[in-house]
Protein backbone atom coordinates (compact mmCIF):
# COMPACT_ATOMS: atom_id res chain seq x y z
CA UNK A 1 0.00 0.00 0.00
CA UNK A 2 1.05 3.59 -1.36
CA UNK A 3 1.76 6.18 1.45
CA UNK A 4 -0.80 9.02 0.73
CA UNK A 5 0.52 12.28 -0.96
CA UNK A 6 -1.70 14.60 0.80
CA UNK A 7 -0.85 17.31 -1.99
CA UNK A 8 -4.28 19.13 -2.19
CA UNK A 9 -3.89 22.12 -2.34
CA UNK A 10 -7.30 22.24 -1.00
CA UNK A 11 -6.01 20.81 2.14
CA UNK A 12 -3.73 23.48 3.18
CA UNK A 13 -6.87 25.68 2.65
CA UNK A 14 -8.69 24.31 5.56
CA UNK A 15 -6.23 23.60 7.71
CA UNK A 16 -5.42 27.78 7.71
CA UNK A 17 -8.96 28.99 7.61
CA UNK A 18 -9.75 26.61 11.31
CA UNK A 19 -6.78 26.82 12.70
CA UNK A 20 -8.60 25.14 16.13
CA UNK A 21 -10.26 22.23 14.40
CA UNK A 22 -8.96 18.49 14.56
CA UNK A 23 -8.90 17.22 10.66
CA UNK A 24 -7.96 14.10 9.13
CA UNK A 25 -6.96 13.73 5.45
CA UNK A 26 -6.02 10.91 2.66
CA UNK A 27 -5.92 10.21 -0.40
CA UNK A 28 -6.10 7.61 -2.69
CA UNK A 29 -5.14 7.32 -6.39
CA UNK A 30 -5.61 11.10 -6.24
CA UNK A 31 -8.50 11.22 -5.04
CA UNK A 32 -8.25 13.45 -1.36
CA UNK A 33 -10.47 13.31 1.24
CA UNK A 34 -10.78 15.47 3.92
CA UNK A 35 -12.16 14.06 7.28
CA UNK A 36 -14.12 16.27 9.62
CA UNK A 37 -15.82 15.97 12.42
CA UNK A 38 -19.58 16.31 12.43
CA UNK A 39 -20.19 19.12 14.48
CA UNK A 40 -17.45 20.92 11.87
CA UNK A 41 -19.10 19.76 8.88
CA UNK A 42 -21.61 22.65 8.61
CA UNK A 43 -19.02 25.26 9.03
CA UNK A 44 -16.40 23.84 6.55
CA UNK A 45 -18.98 22.60 3.79
CA UNK A 46 -19.77 26.60 4.12
CA UNK A 47 -16.61 27.33 3.34
CA UNK A 48 -15.56 24.95 0.76
CA UNK A 49 -18.30 26.67 -1.42
CA UNK A 50 -17.96 30.42 -0.81
CA UNK A 51 -14.27 30.68 -0.31
CA UNK A 52 -12.98 31.93 -4.07
CA UNK A 53 -9.98 29.53 -3.69
CA UNK A 54 -12.18 26.65 -2.87
CA UNK A 55 -15.16 27.72 -5.33
CA UNK A 56 -16.38 23.84 -4.80
CA UNK A 57 -19.92 25.18 -6.94
CA UNK A 58 -21.29 21.79 -7.28
CA UNK A 59 -22.47 18.85 -4.73
CA UNK A 60 -22.03 15.84 -7.12
CA UNK A 61 -23.22 13.20 -4.67
CA UNK A 62 -23.57 12.38 -1.19
CA UNK A 63 -23.47 8.83 -0.03
CA UNK A 64 -23.69 6.63 3.72
CA UNK A 65 -21.10 4.17 4.24
CA UNK A 66 -21.42 1.24 6.70
CA UNK A 67 -18.15 -0.08 8.52
CA UNK A 68 -19.75 -2.49 10.53
CA UNK A 69 -16.90 -5.61 10.16
CA UNK A 70 -14.28 -3.54 7.58
CA UNK A 71 -11.30 -5.27 8.34
CA UNK A 72 -9.35 -2.04 8.85
CA UNK A 73 -9.72 0.11 12.25
CA UNK A 74 -12.00 3.45 11.79
CA UNK A 75 -12.79 6.28 13.08
CA UNK A 76 -16.46 4.99 13.20
CA UNK A 77 -19.29 2.76 12.41
CA UNK A 78 -21.22 5.03 9.81
CA UNK A 79 -19.49 7.38 7.16
CA UNK A 80 -21.34 10.47 5.56
CA UNK A 81 -19.74 10.98 1.82
CA UNK A 82 -19.72 14.33 0.16
CA UNK A 83 -18.39 14.59 -3.30
CA UNK A 84 -17.48 18.12 -4.21
CA UNK A 85 -16.38 19.70 -7.69
CA UNK A 86 -15.33 22.15 -8.81
CA UNK A 87 -16.42 23.65 -12.35
CA UNK A 88 -13.25 26.12 -12.83
CA UNK A 89 -10.86 24.08 -12.04
CA UNK A 90 -12.00 20.62 -13.11
CA UNK A 91 -11.07 19.51 -9.65
CA UNK A 92 -13.22 16.55 -7.22
CA UNK A 93 -13.29 16.67 -3.53
CA UNK A 94 -14.36 14.50 -0.72
CA UNK A 95 -15.05 14.82 2.70
CA UNK A 96 -16.14 12.95 4.75
CA UNK A 97 -17.75 12.98 8.44
CA UNK A 98 -18.01 10.02 10.68
CA UNK A 99 -20.75 9.19 13.35
CA UNK A 100 -21.62 6.58 15.84
CA UNK A 101 -24.98 5.25 16.69
CA UNK A 102 -25.42 5.11 20.43
CA UNK A 103 -28.57 2.46 19.88
CA UNK A 104 -29.16 -0.72 18.94
CA UNK A 105 -29.05 -0.45 14.89
CA UNK A 106 -31.57 -3.01 14.13
CA UNK A 107 -34.66 -0.37 14.30
CA UNK A 108 -36.13 2.84 12.95
CA UNK A 109 -35.77 4.81 16.06
CA UNK A 110 -34.40 7.81 15.85
CA UNK A 111 -30.81 7.69 16.98
CA UNK A 112 -29.58 11.15 18.59
CA UNK A 113 -25.92 10.52 17.92
CA UNK A 114 -26.52 9.17 13.99
CA UNK A 115 -27.03 12.99 13.38
CA UNK A 116 -25.14 15.00 10.35
CA UNK A 117 -26.24 19.10 9.42
CA UNK A 118 -27.99 18.96 6.37
CA UNK A 119 -26.13 20.75 3.51
CA UNK A 120 -29.41 21.56 1.78
CA UNK A 121 -29.04 25.18 2.59
CA UNK A 122 -26.17 24.93 0.50
CA UNK A 123 -26.72 22.82 -2.68
CA UNK A 124 -29.97 22.64 -2.95
CA UNK A 125 -29.71 19.09 -4.69
CA UNK A 126 -28.34 17.72 -1.77
CA UNK A 127 -31.73 17.36 -0.76
CA UNK A 128 -32.90 13.79 -2.49
CA UNK A 129 -29.51 12.20 -1.99
CA UNK A 130 -29.28 12.99 2.24
CA UNK A 131 -33.15 11.37 2.10
CA UNK A 132 -32.02 8.71 0.68
CA UNK A 133 -28.86 8.38 3.01
CA UNK A 134 -31.74 8.86 5.68
CA UNK A 135 -33.65 5.70 4.32
CA UNK A 136 -31.09 3.43 3.55
CA UNK A 137 -28.77 4.05 6.79
CA UNK A 138 -31.13 5.80 9.05
CA UNK A 139 -28.62 8.88 9.26
CA UNK A 140 -30.57 12.08 10.25
CA UNK A 141 -30.15 15.23 8.87
CA UNK A 142 -30.55 18.38 11.08
CA UNK A 143 -32.50 21.24 8.90
CA UNK A 144 -33.55 19.48 6.11
CA UNK A 145 -36.49 20.90 4.60
CA UNK A 146 -38.55 17.30 4.62
CA UNK A 147 -36.72 14.11 5.38
CA UNK A 148 -39.00 11.34 4.51
CA UNK A 149 -37.62 8.35 3.46
CA UNK A 150 -37.02 8.46 -0.66
CA UNK A 151 -36.75 4.49 -2.08
CA UNK A 152 -38.42 2.00 0.73
CA UNK A 153 -42.03 2.98 1.20
CA UNK A 154 -43.18 4.89 4.37
CA UNK A 155 -43.94 1.71 6.73
CA UNK A 156 -40.52 0.14 6.09
CA UNK A 157 -39.18 -1.31 9.46
CA UNK A 158 -35.45 -1.03 8.58
CA UNK A 159 -32.91 0.67 7.20
CA UNK A 160 -32.00 -1.89 5.25
CA UNK A 161 -28.03 -1.27 3.83
CA UNK A 162 -26.84 -1.22 7.64
CA UNK A 163 -24.13 -4.00 7.33
CA UNK A 164 -26.21 -5.80 10.12
CA UNK A 165 -29.86 -5.84 8.45
CA UNK A 166 -30.21 -9.48 6.07
CA UNK A 167 -30.35 -9.23 2.31
CA UNK A 168 -32.98 -11.49 1.73
CA UNK A 169 -34.99 -8.65 4.61
CA UNK A 170 -37.07 -9.90 7.94
CA UNK A 171 -39.70 -11.28 5.75
CA UNK A 172 -41.18 -7.50 4.46
CA UNK A 173 -41.01 -9.17 1.06
CA UNK A 174 -43.46 -11.94 1.90
CA UNK A 175 -45.84 -10.71 4.19
CA UNK A 176 -47.99 -8.83 1.46
CA UNK A 177 -51.62 -8.97 0.63
CA UNK A 178 -52.61 -11.20 -1.64
CA UNK A 179 -55.01 -10.51 -4.40
CA UNK A 180 -56.81 -13.49 -5.69
CA UNK A 181 -59.73 -13.81 -8.25
CA UNK A 182 -62.19 -13.51 -5.98
CA UNK A 183 -61.41 -10.30 -4.47
CA UNK A 184 -60.99 -8.31 -8.17
CA UNK B 1 -60.99 -20.66 -37.09
CA UNK B 2 -60.72 -20.69 -40.52
CA UNK B 3 -63.87 -19.76 -41.46
CA UNK B 4 -63.73 -18.78 -45.22
CA UNK B 5 -62.87 -22.52 -46.03
CA UNK B 6 -65.76 -24.09 -43.97
CA UNK B 7 -67.97 -21.83 -45.97
CA UNK B 8 -70.58 -23.69 -47.99
CA UNK B 9 -71.53 -21.96 -51.49
CA UNK B 10 -75.11 -20.94 -49.95
CA UNK B 11 -73.02 -18.72 -47.36
CA UNK B 12 -74.47 -20.21 -44.48
CA UNK B 13 -72.32 -21.48 -41.64
CA UNK B 14 -73.76 -23.05 -38.36
CA UNK B 15 -71.61 -23.63 -35.34
CA UNK B 16 -71.74 -23.04 -31.73
CA UNK B 17 -72.44 -19.75 -30.29
CA UNK B 18 -69.64 -20.58 -27.75
CA UNK B 19 -66.94 -20.75 -30.50
CA UNK B 20 -67.82 -17.38 -32.07
CA UNK B 21 -67.52 -15.71 -29.16
CA UNK B 22 -64.15 -17.51 -28.10
CA UNK B 23 -63.11 -16.94 -32.13
CA UNK B 24 -63.69 -13.15 -31.01
CA UNK B 25 -62.30 -12.70 -27.99
CA UNK B 26 -58.68 -14.89 -28.71
CA UNK B 27 -58.06 -12.73 -31.74
CA UNK B 28 -58.39 -9.66 -30.00
CA UNK B 29 -56.66 -9.82 -26.61
CA UNK B 30 -55.33 -6.19 -24.97
CA UNK B 31 -52.37 -6.31 -23.20
CA UNK B 32 -51.47 -3.83 -20.49
CA UNK B 33 -47.67 -3.64 -20.14
CA UNK B 34 -46.57 -3.93 -16.94
CA UNK B 35 -43.15 -2.73 -17.89
CA UNK B 36 -41.00 -2.50 -15.04
CA UNK B 37 -37.22 -3.54 -16.07
CA UNK B 38 -35.39 -4.88 -19.26
CA UNK B 39 -37.74 -7.32 -19.91
CA UNK B 40 -40.23 -4.19 -21.24
CA UNK B 41 -37.51 -4.08 -23.84
CA UNK B 42 -38.39 -6.90 -25.02
CA UNK B 43 -42.04 -6.49 -25.51
CA UNK B 44 -41.83 -3.45 -27.01
CA UNK B 45 -40.06 -5.45 -29.19
CA UNK B 46 -42.79 -7.82 -29.55
CA UNK B 47 -45.38 -5.26 -30.61
CA UNK B 48 -42.85 -3.72 -33.28
CA UNK B 49 -42.69 -4.73 -37.07
CA UNK B 50 -40.11 -7.39 -36.35
CA UNK B 51 -42.04 -9.68 -34.36
CA UNK B 52 -45.16 -8.17 -34.70
CA UNK B 53 -47.22 -9.46 -32.17
CA UNK B 54 -50.35 -7.77 -34.12
CA UNK B 55 -50.74 -11.09 -36.65
CA UNK B 56 -51.99 -12.42 -33.53
CA UNK B 57 -54.22 -9.85 -33.18
CA UNK B 58 -53.08 -8.91 -29.84
CA UNK B 59 -51.25 -5.59 -30.80
CA UNK B 60 -53.12 -2.80 -29.08
CA UNK B 61 -51.38 -1.95 -25.82
CA UNK B 62 -52.99 0.30 -23.74
CA UNK B 63 -51.89 2.06 -20.97
CA UNK B 64 -55.67 1.77 -19.21
CA UNK B 65 -56.06 -0.85 -16.46
CA UNK B 66 -59.69 -0.40 -17.57
CA UNK B 67 -59.38 -1.24 -21.66
CA UNK B 68 -57.37 -4.16 -21.09
CA UNK B 69 -57.83 -7.44 -20.73
CA UNK B 70 -54.53 -8.93 -20.50
CA UNK B 71 -51.79 -8.07 -17.69
CA UNK B 72 -48.15 -9.04 -19.21
CA UNK B 73 -46.05 -8.48 -15.96
CA UNK B 74 -42.62 -7.71 -17.36
CA UNK B 75 -39.86 -6.87 -15.15
CA UNK B 76 -38.88 -6.68 -11.43
CA UNK B 77 -41.55 -6.07 -9.35
CA UNK B 78 -40.77 -3.91 -6.02
CA UNK B 79 -42.51 -4.54 -2.99
CA UNK B 80 -43.15 -0.78 -3.38
CA UNK B 81 -44.52 -0.95 -6.62
CA UNK B 82 -47.01 -4.01 -5.70
CA UNK B 83 -50.01 -2.49 -4.45
CA UNK B 84 -49.32 -0.43 -8.10
CA UNK B 85 -49.47 -3.97 -9.70
CA UNK B 86 -52.25 -5.17 -7.70
CA UNK B 87 -54.84 -2.50 -8.18
CA UNK B 88 -53.87 -2.35 -12.04
CA UNK B 89 -55.26 -5.98 -11.98
CA UNK B 90 -58.44 -5.39 -9.99
CA UNK B 91 -59.16 -2.90 -12.36
CA UNK B 92 -58.94 -4.88 -15.48
CA UNK B 93 -62.21 -6.01 -16.57
CA UNK B 94 -63.21 -9.76 -16.85
CA UNK B 95 -62.40 -11.99 -18.51
CA UNK B 96 -59.01 -10.88 -18.20
CA UNK B 97 -55.19 -12.87 -18.31
CA UNK B 98 -51.99 -12.56 -16.75
CA UNK B 99 -48.96 -13.54 -18.40
CA UNK B 100 -45.94 -13.09 -16.21
CA UNK B 101 -42.81 -12.36 -18.68
CA UNK B 102 -39.40 -13.37 -17.43
CA UNK B 103 -37.07 -14.88 -14.08
CA UNK B 104 -37.89 -11.76 -12.19
CA UNK B 105 -41.66 -11.24 -12.55
CA UNK B 106 -42.12 -15.05 -12.25
CA UNK B 107 -39.66 -15.63 -9.23
CA UNK B 108 -37.41 -12.51 -8.54
CA UNK B 109 -34.54 -13.68 -10.65
CA UNK B 110 -30.94 -12.93 -9.21
CA UNK B 111 -32.98 -10.31 -7.50
CA UNK B 112 -33.24 -11.88 -4.10
CA UNK B 113 -33.01 -9.07 -2.14
CA UNK B 114 -35.25 -7.66 0.49
CA UNK B 115 -37.17 -5.03 -1.54
CA UNK B 116 -37.97 -7.48 -4.73
CA UNK B 117 -41.14 -9.85 -4.37
CA UNK B 118 -40.09 -13.19 -5.45
CA UNK B 119 -42.53 -13.65 -7.92
CA UNK B 120 -45.37 -11.70 -8.64
CA UNK B 121 -47.48 -14.99 -8.94
CA UNK B 122 -47.36 -14.63 -5.17
CA UNK B 123 -49.51 -11.87 -4.78
CA UNK B 124 -51.59 -11.96 -8.01
CA UNK B 125 -52.84 -14.79 -9.83
CA UNK B 126 -50.92 -15.51 -12.84
CA UNK B 127 -51.84 -17.53 -15.81
CA UNK B 128 -48.93 -18.27 -18.13
CA UNK B 129 -45.00 -17.85 -17.31
CA UNK B 130 -42.78 -16.89 -19.81
CA UNK B 131 -38.89 -18.27 -18.56
CA UNK B 132 -35.94 -16.20 -19.90
CA UNK B 133 -33.94 -13.26 -18.85
CA UNK B 134 -35.16 -11.66 -21.19
CA UNK B 135 -37.22 -13.68 -22.72
CA UNK B 136 -36.88 -13.83 -26.64
CA UNK B 137 -39.90 -12.12 -28.73
CA UNK B 138 -41.20 -15.65 -30.31
CA UNK B 139 -40.98 -16.75 -26.65
CA UNK B 140 -43.68 -14.20 -25.30
CA UNK B 141 -45.63 -14.43 -28.27
CA UNK B 142 -45.83 -18.49 -27.39
CA UNK B 143 -46.53 -17.31 -24.08
CA UNK B 144 -49.86 -15.17 -25.93
CA UNK B 145 -50.74 -18.41 -27.39
CA UNK B 146 -51.20 -20.08 -24.89
CA UNK B 147 -53.64 -17.95 -23.72
CA UNK B 148 -55.44 -18.06 -27.41
CA UNK B 149 -55.24 -21.63 -27.56
CA UNK B 150 -56.99 -21.44 -23.86
CA UNK B 151 -59.77 -18.99 -24.68
CA UNK B 152 -60.36 -21.55 -27.61
CA UNK B 153 -60.97 -24.65 -25.84
CA UNK B 154 -62.65 -22.77 -22.85
CA UNK B 155 -66.14 -23.07 -22.25
CA UNK B 156 -68.26 -20.01 -21.56
CA UNK B 157 -67.00 -17.92 -18.93
CA UNK B 158 -68.58 -18.66 -15.62
CA UNK B 159 -70.77 -16.38 -14.14
CA UNK B 160 -69.22 -13.58 -11.90
CA UNK B 161 -65.69 -14.22 -14.06
CA UNK B 162 -64.17 -16.31 -11.60
CA UNK B 163 -61.55 -19.20 -12.26
CA UNK B 164 -58.84 -20.49 -11.10
CA UNK B 165 -55.18 -19.26 -11.96
CA UNK B 166 -53.95 -21.80 -15.09
CA UNK B 167 -50.27 -22.30 -14.41
CA UNK B 168 -48.90 -22.68 -17.78
CA UNK B 169 -45.16 -22.44 -17.72
CA UNK B 170 -43.93 -21.87 -21.29
CA UNK B 171 -41.04 -24.34 -22.95
CA UNK B 172 -38.47 -23.23 -24.91
CA UNK B 173 -40.02 -23.61 -29.07
CA UNK B 174 -37.55 -22.93 -30.99
CA UNK B 175 -33.86 -23.78 -31.59
CA UNK B 176 -31.40 -20.82 -30.94
CA UNK B 177 -29.85 -18.82 -34.00
CA UNK B 178 -27.19 -16.05 -34.45
CA UNK B 179 -29.17 -12.89 -34.32
CA UNK B 180 -29.02 -10.63 -36.75
CA UNK B 181 -29.39 -13.15 -39.77
CA UNK B 182 -26.46 -12.53 -42.46
CA UNK B 183 -27.87 -10.18 -45.09
CA UNK B 184 -25.32 -10.75 -48.47
CA UNK B 185 -25.22 -7.39 -50.43
CA UNK B 186 -24.52 -8.06 -54.34
CA UNK B 187 -23.46 -10.92 -55.31
S1 LIG C 1 -35.79 -11.48 -16.31
FE1 LIG C 1 -33.85 -10.60 -17.00
S2 LIG C 1 -34.42 -9.22 -18.65
FE2 LIG C 1 -36.29 -9.63 -17.46
S3 LIG C 1 -36.44 -8.01 -15.96
FE3 LIG C 1 -35.35 -9.70 -15.01
S4 LIG C 1 -33.18 -9.23 -15.34
FE4 LIG C 1 -34.36 -7.97 -16.78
Amino acid sequence: MTTPTLDHPTFKLVKDAFPGKKFLATEFRGQSTLIVEPADLHEVMVFLKSDPRADYCFLSDVSGVDYLNYPAEMPGRFAVHYNLICFNRDDRFFVKTFVNPSLPTDGIVPDPTLVVDSVCDLWAGAEWMEREVFDMFGIRFRNHPDLRRILMWEEYPAHPLRKDYPLRGRGERDQYKVVDRTSG
Amino acid sequence: MGIEAALPVDGFVTTQLRRVINFARRNSLWPMPFATACCGIELMATACSRYDLARFGAEVMRFSPRQCDLLIVAGRVSIKTMPVLQRIYQQMTEPKWVISMGACASTGGVFDTYAVVQGCDQFIPVDVYVPGCPPRPEQLIEGVMAIQRHIDREGMPPPGGKRMPLGIAIQPTHAPRPQPVGLTLGN
